[in-house]
């Protein structure tokens, strides 16, 4: 058993909400790049690049990219040989979450209640916190901070299993499409296809975390996501839609079994400022 | 082409522009997004004079991150303008002149800009740290006790955003996507 202290935890959620927040990953970057250089559409050109000089801008002057800076969402991977000590794991986490929003400088976008008072909880608290049990003596931590604007165009479905491929590509990019404009495209699709209502859920946003470039490594849900993001990519609807050929930067699919009678079917929208950020303690 | 407006608006600065422009907006903006919103149109209801005379503004809708040590206000883009759309038309029939924001808007928004001769603008979603560089002044005018929802009084410096609903009625989200959209078996030219 190695032992960990909870402070460490709490230290370690701080800085990347902090991180997450102030920096666009790597391969986010490099997508627009490579998009800015293929857009058609001036106006959705100069956009592109209005989107990556705010990138330089945040990372400069180690400001928040987006206003929004989202509710924490943390992945957890807790290797079963490690013993916490020192307190409490998730209010550690919800410290760090405190901490990071405050001393960050970043928005408290919590409310307490979500159709009462909605009064804010003014420190960003409770993260929402997915914990998985893993081999190993190591704990994994990821934070993706998640934007309401984007959060709220995605969709659930509780399609048949005889709607096929067909009915899910046709539920995705119908998605997409009334989404038009609201979630800040270039967007990032997450699908999750497959288990309970709660688990399609769960694996889309999971799908989010994926690094931009890299597929399934099913080749035929790989060539589904490339058919995808062809046909989203034919919508129009382009940076900020406002026209043009880049509505999407990747589609990412994860599958997981389901019952004889069901093919859920998730998709979870993410903005272009595709923001998480990872340690290993 | 880049057009410079500046506020208060005109009537005859809203009939020059198009969906479509380039702005650069300069003079005072105020914030608003959904608590705001709500408790204004509460007031309304109530007869209770409005924190701000309303005559020729320009609402943004956007709830800013709070300011580091030495920084006018912290980032802040716009917010989606959709759920401000029960409340818009009131707003625009006291006056209100202009928005900001992202997204699209309701038919009874639209009806209302061309009956008010007013002006939706978009900047842009996720570029609240470039945003934030032409906010040259920021103060909390009404409903402090909001939080990043306040209302702040703005003065801003050539903000960058785009004309999407004109006073015609011409929508930008409608017509764009429109010149790109690719039917059946249409090739990508």
């Amino acid at each position: 058993m190695r032992e960990i202290n909870v402070d460490l935890v709490t230290k370690t959620v701080e800085e990347l909400c902090i991180e997450a927040n102030y920096k666009l990953p790597a391969d986010v970057k490099k997508a627009l790049e490579a998009a800015a250089d293929m857009e058609e559409s001036p106006l959705g050109k100069e956009i592109l690049m209005d989107i990556l000089r705010n990138a330089e801008i945040a990372s400069k002057k180690r400001v928040p990219l987006c206003q929004d800076t989202g509710l924490a969402v943390v992945f957890l991977e807790l290797g079963q040989d490690v013993r916490l000590v020192g307190g409490d794991l998730y209010e550690a986490i919800n410290e760090g979450v405190r901490r990071g929003y405050t001393y960050g400088y970043l928005r408290k976008s919590s409310v307490d209640d979500p159709f009462l008072l909605r009064k804010n909880t003014g420190d960003n608290t409770p993260a929402v916190i997915h914990t998985t049990i893993v081999p190993g003596d190591r704990v994994k931590i990821i934070v993706a901070p998640k934007g309401g604007g984007s959060e709220n165009m995605s969709a659930l479905g509780m399609l048949k299993p005889s709607d096929g491929v067909e009915g899910i590509k046709r539920f995705v990019v119908d998605t997409v499409e009334r989404a038009g404009s609201n979630p800040c495209p270039p967007i990032i699709v997450g699908v999750g296809i497959g288990g309970t209502i709660e688990v399609a859920a769960l694996i889309a946003k999971r799908a989010l975390l994926r690094t931009l470039g890299e597929h399934n490594p099913n080749p035929d849900v790989a060539a589904l996501e490339d058919e995808m993001l062809r046909e989203i990519n034919r919508l129009g609807i382009g940076p900020q839609g406002l026209g043009g050929r880049t509505t999407a930067l990747a589609v990412n699919i994860e599958t997981h079994p389901a019952h004889i009678a069901s093919m859920p079917v998730a998709v979870n929208i993410q903005c272009h400022a595709a923001r998480h950020r990872e340690a290993v303690i | 082409m880049t057009k410079k407006v500046n506020t208060p608006l005109s009537d005859e600065t809203v009939e020059n522009l198009e969906a479509g422009d380039r702005v650069l907006i300069s003079g005072i903006i105020y914030t608003g997004r959904d608590a705001a919103h709500k408790r204004l149109a509460g007031m309304m209801e109530r007869g209770e004079e409005l924190p701000v005379d309303l005559k020729g503004q320009v609402i943004y809708y956007v709830g800013p991150c709070p300011a580091k040590p030495g920084q006018v206000i912290g980032s802040a883009g716009p917010t989606t303008s959709g759920r401000m759309d029960s409340f818009t038309p009131q707003l625009l029939d006291r006056g209100l002149k202009g928005m900001i924001g992202k997204g699209t808007r309701s038919k009874e928004v639209i009806d209302s800009i061309v009956k008010n001769k007013a002006v939706y603008f978009a900047a842009i979603g996720g570029a609240g740290a470039l945003l934030a560089e032409t906010i040259k002044e920021a103060e909390v005018v009404a409903f402090d006790d909001l939080g990043p929802e306040a209302v702040y009084r703005l003065r801003v410096e050539d903000f960058p955003a785009i004309v999407i609903i004109d006073c015609h009625g011409n929508n930008l989200y409608e017509t764009g996507p429109k010149n790109f959209k690719l039917a059946g078996e249409e090739k990508q030219p």
